[in-house]
């Protein structure tokens, strides 16, 4: 497959891993922020083979674990009501709240569907007439536009039972709350490649300069997370601290203009509550008040609710990166893929579904 | 027929289900026990032992490329018996169909279970239908028995295998589901999509007559995927099994999907595939077997039993390393992003 396999091949990626170990003179903490790329390093086996020295930290980019608990109690809340409908991306299937998930919803009669795009969402709006179709919005950069797209067609084609429920979160904000953690000691950035496609590469740039990190957008394949690392290392190795982009077949430097464009025409910063992170400032998006008429907050007058979070439950500190998933005492034991207690483990992108499934 | 539709009468043993008895089951499905219309079949006794086996079928959507639920019910069973050596000699059909499903439709799945039965050589013996209100199903259930004759002699289980077996598939991953996976999802792909649904009696049949040492263990990797079914005879014969990436056959397009939607090949249904596993130094001559038949030419050896931890089944990458594949939890998901 044309842009696939030859990122995937061996005979390319071997003489790739003999490089990287040449690249670790000393050691260093990478952060994957995305949650792709932490699957996408199990999947390849690429932690089996990481060189002495070269750590990897799993970041808080896995958009279904951030989401918070107040956020679930209120999806599943709205699923319930009588004539809504909720659509959704799959991995907010299982996610649980505090009592239980949209999966339970789902068993009880509450109407939930699994979409693929918030396309498909308006378009369950339109065949169905008599309900009102949430679209449960959950994701970063890379899916926002998808949703701006959405709200500005149900505007365009006037259509009334269709609306989102927006918890969309951007990576700024986030991303310098951690780096001002004094415990966490990180030394590069493993950039998210389909985010960056959106915003662009350079908007890593004030993070490489101010917190003086080595930044590396990548791709998905093992012959790009390997390049991505050998970059990463040489950065740390002589201290030259910059943004390199390794995965240009999709990202520029400058981004995507037009659907930032579309995505500030419909949404404006808000604050935001993150699982594990609590509320960031202006991390989230809203609708704006023009497009008021499509933001199921304001149609359906949603107050969130408060809620624990999971006693035990170290998904906080894992989506850190301060700890790793086999610290938590729930992992493996109470908390598994078939029975997840943190949504770490309930996304297939989550860091503990990443660990309990691929682990050695 | 065309215009007309099932009525909760037709589910109540009363005239219209007579009809419907007489005027389309026994049309296609007609053979002399099943034409009895007992209460039950009276079968021919065998002299060996038997297998039985039943499995149920909900596919949505019912008609899909390269099958439909009908030729699933039917190719399904016989897998299961064929699984463990038999030959399978007879199917019961159970139909639950929900009111208002237009006749049109009940013919074609009927047609399409007489083909797949007819084909096999493995007749439907008995039957049973009802009819649930609207709503209450949806459209059509199925669920089939089968009964197989066991050769003489012949043990096929996943507890007969041993360290050094090899792992044979005996074709590509993954088509059934991603194929069901991406009608669901509405998404068309370049290159074709097609179930893989077929009857493997045959196959096992000659593999059974020429290897009946050192065929171990058969299995149909269905739901859950290969992934799932290796951890089962991981697990079942106390060995470890690895696999080589490399080695798994997998259509381009099927893989293209699986991009897409966030889905991983050795987690996906087969519904015309079986894992063989068989004694090392017997692989490839089963395999040369194998290719010189229509349900096993893209045979390929996927991995080896070793010693390792007892149930866990790994895969080395290529680019050197290696991870755990651990068996399916809940239904695969599409990925956010």
């Amino acid at each position: 497959m044309k842009h696939l396999d030859e990122f995937r091949d061996a005979s390319l990626a071997k003489p790739l891993v003999a490089k990287l170990e040449k690249a670790v003179t000393k050691p260093l903490r990478v952060m994957e922020i995305c949650g792709s790329h932490t699957m996408a390093i199990f999947r390849n086996g690429i932690r089996s083979i990481l060189p002495e020295g070269l750590q990897l930290i799993s970041g808080p980019g896995c958009p279904v674990c951030v989401t918070s608990a107040p956020h679930m109690d209120a999806f599943i809340a709205m699923a319930d009501m009588p004539g809504i409908r909720v659509a959704i991306f799959g991995d907010l299937f299982r996610v649980p709240g505090t009592k239980g998930s949209l999966s339970n919803a789902s068993s009880r009669g509450a109407k939930v569907d699994v979409v693929y795009s918030p396309m498909d969402a308006l378009q369950i709006a339109k065949n169905n007439p008599s309900e009102h179709v949430v679209f449960l919005g959950v994701g970063f950069e890379t899916t926002t536009p998808g949703i701006a797209a959405t709200i500005l067609a149900a505007k365009n084609d006037n259509v009334k039972n269709f609306s989102v429920f927006s918890t969309q979160k951007t990576m700024g904000p986030p991303m310098k709350a951690l780096l001002s953690d004094p415990d966490l000691k990180i030394d590069g950035l493993l950039c998210p490649g389909h985010v960056s496609s959106i915003i662009g590469a350079k908007f890593w740039e004030p993070l490489a300069a101010d917190y003086k990190l080595a930044c590396v957008v990548a791709g998905f394949e093992t012959a790009d997370l390997l390049n991505a690392l050998i970059l990463l290392a040489r950065q740390v190795a002589t201290e030259d601290f910059k943004v390199e982009n390794t995965y240009t077949r999709a990202v520029s430097y400058e981004g995507n203009a037009r659907a930032m464009k579309m995505v500030d025409e419909i949404f404006e910063p808000a604050d935001m509550n993150w699982r594990g992170l609590g509320v960031i400032p202006n991390s989230g998006l809203k609708i704006r008040e023009k497009y008021a008429d499509f933001d199921a907050e304001v149609k359906f007058d949603i107050t969130l609710p408060e809620v624990d979070e999971a006693k035990g439950c170290m998904c906080g500190q894992i989506l850190k990166g301060l700890n790793i998933p086999p610290e938590c005492p729930l992992f493996a034991k109470r908390c598994t893929p078939a029975n997840p207690i943190g949504p770490c483990m309930v996304s297939s992108e989550g860091t503990c579904a990443a660990y309990h499934k691929y682990g050695l | 027929m065309s215009q007309k539709s099932i009525l909760l009468d037709h589910g109540s043993g009363g005239l219209a289900s007579q009809e419907l008895i007489g005027d389309l089951f026994l049309k296609y499905l007609d053979n002399p026990i099943l034409n009895d219309l007992e209460d039950s079949a009276i079968l021919d006794n065998s002299q060996g032992k038997l297998a039985f086996t039943t499995d149920s079928y909900v596919v949505d959507p019912i008609f899909f490329p390269g099958g439909d639920i009908g030729k699933l019910a039917v190719h399904g069973t016989i897998n299961d018996l064929a699984m463990r050596g038999a030959v399978p000699k007879y199917l019961s059909l159970g139909l639950i169909l929900e009111e208002g499903l237009d006749f049109e439709t009940l013919e074609k799945v009927i047609i399409s279970i007489a083909d797949a039965s007819k084909e096999a050589g493995v007749p439907i013996v008995t039957g049973d239908t009802k009819v649930v209100p609207k709503g209450k199903g949806d459209k059509i259930f199925i669920n089939t028995a089968g009964i197989g004759f066991l050769p003489e002699g012949i043990s096929i289980s996943s507890k007969n295998a041993r360290a050094g077996d090899k792992v044979i598939i005996s074709g590509t991953l993954g088509d059934h589901g991603i194929t069901i996976m991406t009608r669901r999802a509405g998404i068309t792909m370049e290159g074709k999509l097609e179930s893989d649904t077929m009857p493997l009696h045959t196959l096992v049949a000659k593999l059974v007559a020429n290897f009946p040492e050192d065929l171990k263990t058969l299995r149909d990797p269905t739901r859950g995927g290969v992934a799932t079914s290796l951890n089962e005879i991981a697990a079942n014969s106390g060995l470890a099994i690895e696999l080589e990436e490399e080695s798994l056959p997998i259509r381009p397009q099927v893989r293209a999907a699986c991009e897409i939607l966030g889905l991983e090949p050795l987690y996906l249904a087969n519904e015309g595939k079986c894992l063989v596993i068989v004694s090392g130094d017997k692989a490839k001559a089963v395999l040369e077997l194998m290719h010189s038949t229509k349900e096993g030419k893209e045979a390929t050896i996927i991995g080896t039993l070793t010693d390792g931890k007892s149930g866990r089944v790994t895969i080395n990458t290529p680019v050197g390393g290696a991870r755990v594949v651990t068996p399916l939890h809940g239904e695969p998901l599409p990925r956010i992003c």
